[in-house]
């Protein structure tokens, strides 16, 4: 059973430096038993800093980390009770996969017994069931991250098992089948995971919550549906989704907004913004349809085949977003319209999400 | 320059890691390798740069046999899954050493490397060390180096392998245009299907080191010549089910029997395997000709732009694709209904018998 406590962690690697360009900024959040968490971001987002401190291989500047109700925040890795998954895959080579697996619980001092009933579980949870006798070795990349896994995942007694982008090295054809085992696996064992990537679509199949980071800080705590449908801020809506939000620059005037010489209506009505402010429409091109007639006018730049999808590259005014081709429909030459659906519309302030009032 | 593999096998210790591949690349064509790892297209590649002799074949150069001139004799650049640059050269430098081993005078080196650093987005970083830019940029500096060469034959091995999920994206969208400009004849190995499909031109299936299939992107996309080439360029995994067809019924699984819908009224009496990539599975309405068998749903995938379902069935696991957030949840009975008009159907012996264009 464990719950772990961010209490204002934060940190620098530069003693000394400004709060502003921390590498972590001030962070108070919980994590709980049995849910899986992602941290998303791109490169220097800190979010591997953030690892590291949970697994203590760093320790923060400022801040409390807690296990439950014990203060772990300068306990070595060691007494931390955790388990890591990494990158590349660390195993045993001369042993087989059994007594790789094995190994931590050896290590724990279990009986035979109870080593060899989890052992085979945890082969059976991850289709390793008949490679167990096989020597580690002579196994492909992809199967020995699958032991990596394993042995991250055998323990029952951790606190939590860390993931740091586990599945980098792993074919795009078999990342199916390892991220449906390591959700089957989050399934049936009541434990906490936390896994960090740069990878949306990893992120989102994984986690129960993910924590969307930039610049060393959290921009949104949520759910998957909740960041794609309702993105807080704009690098959230640009982050998460294929391509991501359209962003684009506007006024707002009650429940209008003015794009270029071209008016939309708003789904709601929205407080005059501070002056100066950067003001801007978001709307996924998932919800944005190209159509051959309709209020909003663009110009057709291209069309993309992406096997499952076509997306049209078009400029409304002089900005360029992306809208969805519907299945059958045949492309407009060169102008069209298209429809956004009025319910994902949103405003953005300064970057944040503002709300507006019903109409 | 054309390019002419012809019947080239390449062994290494008895093994055949090319098996007799014979494929023809145009002058100014975009040509990409897809497949797995260790499905050939690296050995493909230094084969075409003169880094590596076949153990059989020959390898014409517009028309003439460059089987055992070395690389410095060839006009090719090639550009890496790691970024390689000079770390002590400032990224003008780096994008210039080509034109300077060449002896190439100093007008025309300023002119080149400022060419090649506009079409990449680099014109504001010209003077900083590579170790200051983050990898994309770094990535850009790569591939501004192998075009500023002017090289007749330009390789790219899965330049976009160790972005982030975000730059890849962006990259992805951007190099088909940059590439054209060119006027070489590309070569781009890739593991992912989208990846081929974005950059248009010509896609080679690969697998276990045998050529499947060449020929336009979309065209193998959507008519592969067999099984194995459907598989190598399906993302998520092909579905397939073996079935017998009999007059007007098809029969599947231990006892099931279906009317023949859709492609499946058009072939012979026999036994088949029906393919069916996972965007014509629908798990909510059924098509106009579908056809329907019942599972349950074992992993809902929320992705941001798509969902991943899968589900369970007497027949295997199949993956569907839902555009948006998906709303099922493990556990949850469904219907599983396969659009007929649009499935593969392939012989005993794995060749297309039967596909649908889209479109």
């Amino acid at each position: 059973m464990a719950r772990i406590t961010l209490d204002g962690i934060a940190h620098s690697y530069d003693s000394g430096a400004d709060p502003s360009s921390y590498a972590l900024k001030p962070i108070d959040h919980v994590w709980t038993q049995g849910r899986s968490y992602a941290l998303l971001g791109p490169s220097g987002c800190g979010k591997t800093t953030l690892l590291n401190i949970i697994s203590g291989l760093v320790v923060p500047s400022e801040g409390r980390l807690l296990f439950d109700d014990k203060d772990v925040t300068f306990l070595p890795t060691e007494q931390r009770n955790i388990a890591q998954v990494f990158q590349f895959p660390v195993i045993y080579d001369t042993m087989t996969v059994a007594e790789n697996l094995a190994f931590p619980l050896k290590n724990r001092g279990l009986g035979r017994a109870a080593i060899k009933a989890r052992v085979d579980e945890i082969a059976g949870l991850l289709g390793l069931t008949g490679d167990l006798k096989r020597r580690a070795r002579n196994l492909t990349a992809d199967a020995k991250q699958k032991i990596s896994l394993g042995r991250g995942l055998v323990r029952s007694d951790v606190a939590a098992v860390l993931f740091d982008e586990p599945l980098t090295v792993i074919d795009p054809s078999l990342k199916w089948e390892l991220r449906s085992k390591l959700k089957a696996v989050h399934r049936a064992l009541d434990v906490l995971m936390i896994y960090v990537t740069h990878d949306q679509v990893e992120a989102l199949t994984f986690a129960d919550e993910v924590v969307v980071m930039k610049d060393g800080r959290i921009l949104q705590i949520a759910t998957p549906t909740q960041l794609f449908e309702q993105p807080d801020h704009t690098f959230v809506g640009y982050f998460i989704g294929s391509p991501g939000m359209n962003l684009v620059d506007a006024e707002i005037d009650g429940a209008q907004a003015r794009v270029g010489e071209q008016t939309i209506r708003l789904p709601a009505r929205y407080r005059k913004p501070p002056a100066g402010s950067s003001v801007r429409l978001g709307f996924r091109p998932d919800y944005t349809t190209l159509v051959p007639n309709g209020d909003l006018r663009v110009r057709v730049q291209k069309v993309e085949d992406l096997g499952r999808r076509r997306l049209a590259r078009v400029s409304l005014g002089a900005q360029d977003i992306f809208a969805t081709v519907p299945h059958g429909q045949s492309v407009p030459a060169e102008t069209a319209g298209i429809a956004i659906k009025p319910e994902r519309l949103f405003v953005y302030v300064n970057d944040e999400r503002v709300t507006g009032e019903p109409l | 320059m054309s390019i002419h593999l012809q019947n080239v096998s390449v062994a290494i210790g008895g093994e055949k890691i090319i098996d007799n591949v014979d494929v023809a690349l145009q002058r100014g064509t975009m040509n990409v390798l897809l497949g797995a790892t260790l499905a050939g297209k690296t050995s493909l590649m230094r084969l075409m740069a003169g880094l590596d002799q076949p153990t059989s074949g020959k390898i014409l150069v517009d028309g003439a046999d460059v089987t055992g001139v070395p690389v410095r004799k060839r006009s090719v650049a090639m550009v890496y899954q790691q970024f390689v640059n000079y770390p002590s050269l400032s990224v003008y430098e780096n994008i210039a050493s080509p034109l300077r081993v060449a002896k190439v005078k100093a007008d025309e080196v300023e002119r080149r490397v400022h060419e090649a650093a506009k079409v990449l987005g680099l014109e504001p970083f010209l003077k900083r060390q590579p170790s200051q830019l983050s990898g994309g940029q770094q990535q850009r500096t790569a591939i501004a180096r192998a075009l500023t060469k002017r090289a007749d034959l330009v390789l790219l091995d899965e330049p976009l392998a160790n972005l982030d999920y975000k730059l890849r994206e962006e990259l992805r969208e951007e190099l088909p245009r940059i590439l054209s400009q060119t006027g070489a004849t590309l070569v781009y190995a890739t593991t992912e299907p989208l990846e081929a499909l974005q950059l248009g031109g010509n896609t080679a299936t690969l697998w276990q080191g045998r050529l499947i299939q060449f020929g336009p992107s979309s065209e193998v996309y959507h008519r592969p010549s067999n099984i194995e080439s459907a598989r190598v360029f399906s993302d998520p995994p092909l579905n397939e089910i073996p079935i017998v067809k009999a007059g007007g019924e098809i029969r599947f699984g231990d006892s099931q029997t279906m009317p023949a819908l859709g492609t499946l009224a058009r072939i012979a009496d026999g036994d088949y395997t029906v393919a069916f990539r996972a965007d014509i599975v629908s798990l909510r309405a059924a098509w106009p000709q579908s056809l329907t068998f019942a599972g349950e749903i074992s992993v809902a995938e929320i992705s941001g732009s798509e969902s991943f379902v899968h589900v369970t069935s007497p027949l295997g696991t199949f993956v569907c694709v839902e555009p948006g957030v998906s709303t099922l949840q493990p556990g949850q009975r469904a219907d599983v209904h396969v659009d007929a008009t649009r499935v593969f159907v392939f012989d005993s012996a794995g060749a297309l018998v039967v596909a649908d264009r889209e479109q």
